[in-house]
């Protein structure tokens, strides 16, 4: 087992390089880098003006020197300017050049600097996974519980009522991308001119004029069933589909196995059957999925914090974006890269656990 | 449990009138039509019949489990005097498990693969007898050792996947067993294992009924088995009973023709393929939807009678003089049983030709990994150790052996599927050993062919029955225009016995022996010089088997065609084959002439294999030879002799010789070798394994 995890995390950070570089490549490439240059110092700068600005900052070596530099395994730029003074990737303002450290990337802690957000890099991802992590447990608690218990349900007894209208449902759901889930929720519960809200506030049942806050800034100092149940439900509703059809796959399957039939003709009651017999190998197959789900929720976070202006790791990967934020940026994607990885590490080790045919040496 | 009413001189189970049938989106397929059968406290009744004749429904129509489409649709079933037709799904679930347990086929399949052992059997009496979980584990290791299993308490803690097949339908009887149930179904519960573990499974059910005086409703296809088992048999056939009786009476006094066709066709000792061929039972099974009017065997009886046997349905008659014998036949008063079958066309003994395929000392090993994800040490599995023969033209050569001993690796090496780690082989005049399929030429190919063991794995779920013949036709560049290959693809239908119909069928509406016969249609597809057969008649119905060995004598006859016809069936072996190899562990323990391998002296394994195989003839009276133990890995042999770690022989060898060294290939005479460290002497004091009683 020990084996099998020291080599998956050897491939995995063997990955995690290969897609880092990608992205540095990609972030650096020299328009990007002119538009870095005109937004920090002045837009009306002409292309020898930008060159030297490029130069003085680092960022004209060769791109594996600066992938390097980035990372902390290459020393960091220095440059000596003409009347004496002494500038580097890892001096900062006012400091004593020889005081300063020859590396500093991020495996030594340092992430950079925010031009948007005017804030070390470390701080705006401390600060925007902290909220986003919040927001994904609660999908989670939300999600796991009701979409294996409606695939459960639906697959126990394949072709009945309650399978036919609970996998309706999951298809529907499944089948609604966030964005449109998204504002179809706030156009019925969180608007004060459509659906259900202006109804309730004429029968002067909510004090305000809508049932739910259509943004969920406020969830960012304190998380209320009210702010945060839409951005929660319109991640979850998609995920509910997607699980519970996997999940329900494997149950109908699972209940035409031999071993089902055994356990009925020992006498097993019926409720015993799905929970003791059924449901460790009907649940083997959704768990990777589950696990899977993790980087793809990362996915509708960016959609739905976006939308409800929560200001999580999804809104700053959408401002870092858009305001070319090469340092911000490429945090995110060791970030996104890291939880894929992790998230297929655990998916494969929780199949060996729950699956007891395969046993790892 | 709340039978105190019950009076154990009563039947235990009385079927009567009973008929079942499955709605389908099409028709309504009538599977089993008025059977009647009682089984009395502590007997065995077998069910015998070919494969889609009605036996697991009415098995599954006690337990009450015929599924979604299945429905009782008349008749009774009293079980300790209740009709269980009647009862609802509490009533019944306290029967289930508790009074009636069942244990089907696939040993594996019937285990919850993410449960260990102890927990799936403690259950039982957990859920009937309310037992607390201590107890009932106590029970299930008590039970474990019961069937003989050693080691209950590491069983307990394991789960299916880390035991072997016969441990695994051990465990299934022990489940069955837990809550001593007053009737045991056993539906078909060793056709999935090796003949000799089937021989220990079997002396256990025996032994479990006796002690425990269960009632047994038996199972199989298999005559021998049956005459094993049971005191009672009820033959069926096309979803009726035909014959039920005494099992003595039933075999040596039949009075359904049907009864005595089935007898015919099975290789029983002094069968022979070209003096005394077997009699396969012409004509198709008919459907259930297509049954004929009046007796459902009429089409295929020797003794139809045209106005009488297809005019009314016929019930079930007493047979005069009998012990509860009755017959489902208008004639059988008539017949005159003791006549000799009709003079079968004998043939005459093909000639041997040249040698076609020579062996020389090879080897294959592979070599596997330790863990599920490589790495680790890596081991070597010996799957064959320096094999030697040759095979000549028109020969039939049967390679005889349990699983794992190597057969099917063989067959592999030698089809180009899998090259050879050393030694040579010769197919006419080249030389093939390192030549993998897909660089054989079409010639190499064609002459060398195989019918495979599992047509299950081989036949394309999605594609239908004739469809897939004729990608084979095609891929042996068989015919010129589709109507020829669509010709010959209904021959080859007719061939293996199947109704024209089928070639518009998907696999999954086939049973098991239907798919059986297409993979076997398909592999016939083209012609072969030298045919490898893989245990291909191992999965059918004995009236198939004999066909289908009839017609692999056919197309042996006709080209001339080398057979090597790989088995664990020492019955169908001795009727066919004219050398025999029996394999071990990856080595050949013993080769001959037939005559020379079923007579003594023996190896020792072949003296247990010999006894092992159940024969349908209550003349035979056998010595019983009960193997101890699984067959050991091949990836950690023992040392010295293979077979040492079950030989009831090692003894007579001093100075412990089988446990140091690997016996040498010994020649004894006319050319008959045996690997074996046993002296001429004790070899000549063994006595044969089977005995035919004088009448
Ligand atoms: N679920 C089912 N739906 C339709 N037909 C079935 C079903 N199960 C069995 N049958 C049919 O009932 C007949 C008897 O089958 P079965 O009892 O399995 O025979 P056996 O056990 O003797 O091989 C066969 O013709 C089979 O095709
Ligand atoms: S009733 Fe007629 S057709 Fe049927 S088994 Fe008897 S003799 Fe044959
Ligand atoms: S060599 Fe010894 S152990 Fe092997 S078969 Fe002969 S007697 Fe038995
Ligand atoms: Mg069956």
């Amino acid at each position: 087992m020990l084996s099998f995890v020291l080599r998956r995390i050897g491939v995995m950070i063997l990955t995690a390089f290969a897609l880092t570089f990608v992205v540095f490549y990609m972030t650096n490439l020299p328009p990007n880098l002119e538009k870095l240059a005109k937004s920090e110092a002045s837009v009306r700068m002409d292309d020898d003006a930008v060159a030297s600005w490029l130069a003085e900052n680092g960022h004209t070596g060769p791109v594996l020197m600066r992938y390097g530099e980035w990372l902390g395994l290459l020393p960091g730029w220095t440059l000596t300017a003409e009347d004496g003074k002494v500038t580097g990737r890892c001096i900062e303002d006012g400091m004593d050049p020889a005081a300063a450290p020859t590396r500093c990337g991020i495996l030594q802690g340092n992430w950079g600097y925010s031009t948007v957000f005017k804030a070390t890099v470390s701080d705006v991802l401390a600060r925007s996974l902290g909220a986003t992590g919040w927001l994904m447990l609660w999908v989670m608690i939300v999600m796991v519980p009701s979409s294996l218990l409606l695939g459960v349900l639906s697959g126990m007894r394949e072709g009945s009522r309650t399978d036919r209208v609970l996998s309706t449902f999951a298809i529907t759901t499944t089948a609604t991308p966030e964005y449109v889930s998204g504002v179809i929720l706030i156009a019925l519960l969180a608007s004060a001119t459509a659906g259900i809200s202006p109804i309730l506030a004429e029968a002067g049942w909510i004090e305000g004029k809508t049932l739910f806050p259509g943004t969920a800034t406020s969830a960012m100092d304190d998380i209320t069933f009210w702010n945060f149940f839409l951005p929660v439900m319109t991640i979850a509703l998609y995920g509910i589909g997607y699980i519970a059809r996997m999940t329900r796959a494997s149950m109908t399957e699972v209940m035409t196995q031999q071993y089902i039939r055994t356990a009925r003709l020992k006498g097993v009651a019926f409720r015993d059957v799905v929970m003791k017999h059924a449901l460790r190998n009907a649940l083997i197959a959704p768990f990777t999925v589950i696990m899977l789900q993790f980087p793809w929720l990362l996915n509708g976070v960016v959609i739905v914090e976006t939308l409800f202006n929560y200001k999580g790791f999804g809104w700053t990967l959408v401002q870092a974006a858009g305001n070319n934020d090469i340092d911000t940026l490429l945090a995110c994607s060791v970030v996104a890269v890291f939880v894929v990885l992790v998230t297929q590490l655990i998916s494969d080790i929780g199949y060996v656990f729950l699956n007891p045919r395969i046993r790892l040496a | 449990m709340s039978d105190t009413t019950w009076d154990p001189s009563k039947p235990i189970l009385e079927i009567e009138n009973l008929s079942i049938s499955f709605f389908t989106r099409l028709r309504e397929i009538p599977a089993v039509m008025d059977f009647s059968c009682t089984v009395m406290a502590g007997e065995a009744m077998g069910l015998v019949g070919e494969s889609g004749c009605g036996k697991s429904t009415v098995a599954l129509a006690v337990m009450r489990d015929l599924g979604k489409n299945g429905r009782i649709v008349g008749g009774s079933i009293k079980f300790k005097g209740r009709d269980l037709t009647h009862m609802t799904e509490e009533e019944l679930r306290h029967i289930r498990g508790s009074e009636i347990a069942m244990i089907y086929q696939e040993p594996m399949a019937s285990l919850n693969p993410a449960m260990k052992i102890g927990a799936q059997l403690a259950e039982v009496p957990m859920i009937h007898q309310g037992m607390a979980r201590d107890d009932a584990w106590k029970l299930a290791r008590q039970i474990v050792a019961d069937v003989r299993l050693p080691d209950p308490d590491r069983i307990l803690n394991s789960y299916p996947h880390q035991l072997s097949g016969g441990q695994q339908q051990r465990i299934v009887i022990a489940m069955a067993l837990m809550s001593k149930p007053a009737l045991l179904i056993l539906d078909e519960p060793t056709t999935a294992l090796d003949v000799t573990v089937e021989a220990g499974i079997v002396d256990l059910v025996k032994a479990l009924g006796e002690k425990y005086g269960t009632s047994m409703l038996f199972i199989s296809h298999n005559l021998g088995l049956v005459l094993d088992v049971c005191d009672r048999l009820c033959v069926m056939y096309s979803g009726e009973a035909v014959e039920t009786g005494n099992v003595e009476e039933v075999f040596d006094k039949m009075r359904h023709p049907y009864t005595q066709a089935l007898f015919r066709s099975i290789p029983l000792p002094g069968a022979d393929k070209n003096s005394r061929p077997l009699v396969a039972i012409p004509g198709n099974f008919p459907l259930p939807h297509e049954r004929p009017k009046g007796c459902n065997f009429g089409p295929r009886c020797n003794y139809f009678v045209e106005g009488r046997c297809n005019a009314l349905d016929i019930p079930m008659a007493d047979v005069p003089d009998g012990h509860r014998h009755e017959s489902r036949c208008l004639r059988f008063a008539e017949i005159d049983w003791s006549a000799p079958p009709a003079a079968g066309k004998t043939v005459e003994k093909t000639a041997i030709g040249k040698v076609v395929l020579k062996l020389e000392d090879l080897k294959k090993y592979y070599s596997v990994g330790s863990s599920a994800f490589g790495g680790g040490m890596k081991k070597v599995v010996k799957a064959n150790e320096t094999l030697s023969f040759e095979a000549r033209e028109g020969e039939t050569l049967a390679i005889v052996g349990e699983s794992g001993c190597g057969k099917s690796t063989f067959a592999k090496v030698l089809m180009g599927l899998e090259t050879a780690t050393s030694g040579q082989i010769m197919l006419f005049d080249e030389n093939v050993q390192s030549t993998p399929i897909q660089m054989r030429g079409t010639g190499t190919i064609s002459k060398l062919q195989m019918v495979f063991q599992n047509p299950f794995d081989t036949l394309n779920p999605s594609s239908t029955v004739g469809r897939q013949i004729i990608r084979a036709l095609e891929i042996f560049d068989y015919g010129t225009s589709d109507a020829e290959r669509e010709a010959r693809m209904l021959e080859l239908l007719d061939l293996v016995k199947l109704p024209r119909a089928f070639a518009d069928r998907m696999p999954r509406q086939l049973s098991g022996g239907q798919k059986q016969r297409v993979g076997i249609a398909r592999a016939f597809a083209g012609g072969a010089k030298v045919v490898v057969a893989d245990e291909p008649v191992s999965a059918l119905d004995v009236s198939v088997q004999a066909a289908v060995t009839d017609l692999l004598m056919d197309i042996q006859r006709k080209n001339k065609t080398t057979l090597l016809f790989i088995s664990h069936d020492l019955s169908i072996v001795r009727y066919l084959s004219d050398r025999v190899m029996v394999m071990y562990l990856g080595h050949v323990v013993e080769m001959g002439t037939t005559d020379q391998v079923f007579a003594p002296p023996y190896h020792p394994y072949t003296e247990a294999l010999l006894s092992a195989v159940p024969i349908a003839d209550t003349r035979v009276q056998k010595q019983r030879i009960v193997l101890e133990g699984d067959i050991p890995s091949a990836v950690n042999p023992p040392p010295g002799c293979p077979f040492q770690t079950r030989c009831r022989w090692k003894a007579q060898v001093p100075g412990g010789l089988c446990d140091r060294e690997v016996p040498p290939v010994r020649t004894l005479d006319g050319g008959h070798q045996i690997k074996c460290h046993l002296s001429d002497e004790v070899l000549a004091k063994m006595e044969p394994v089977i005995k035919i009683a004088a009448e």
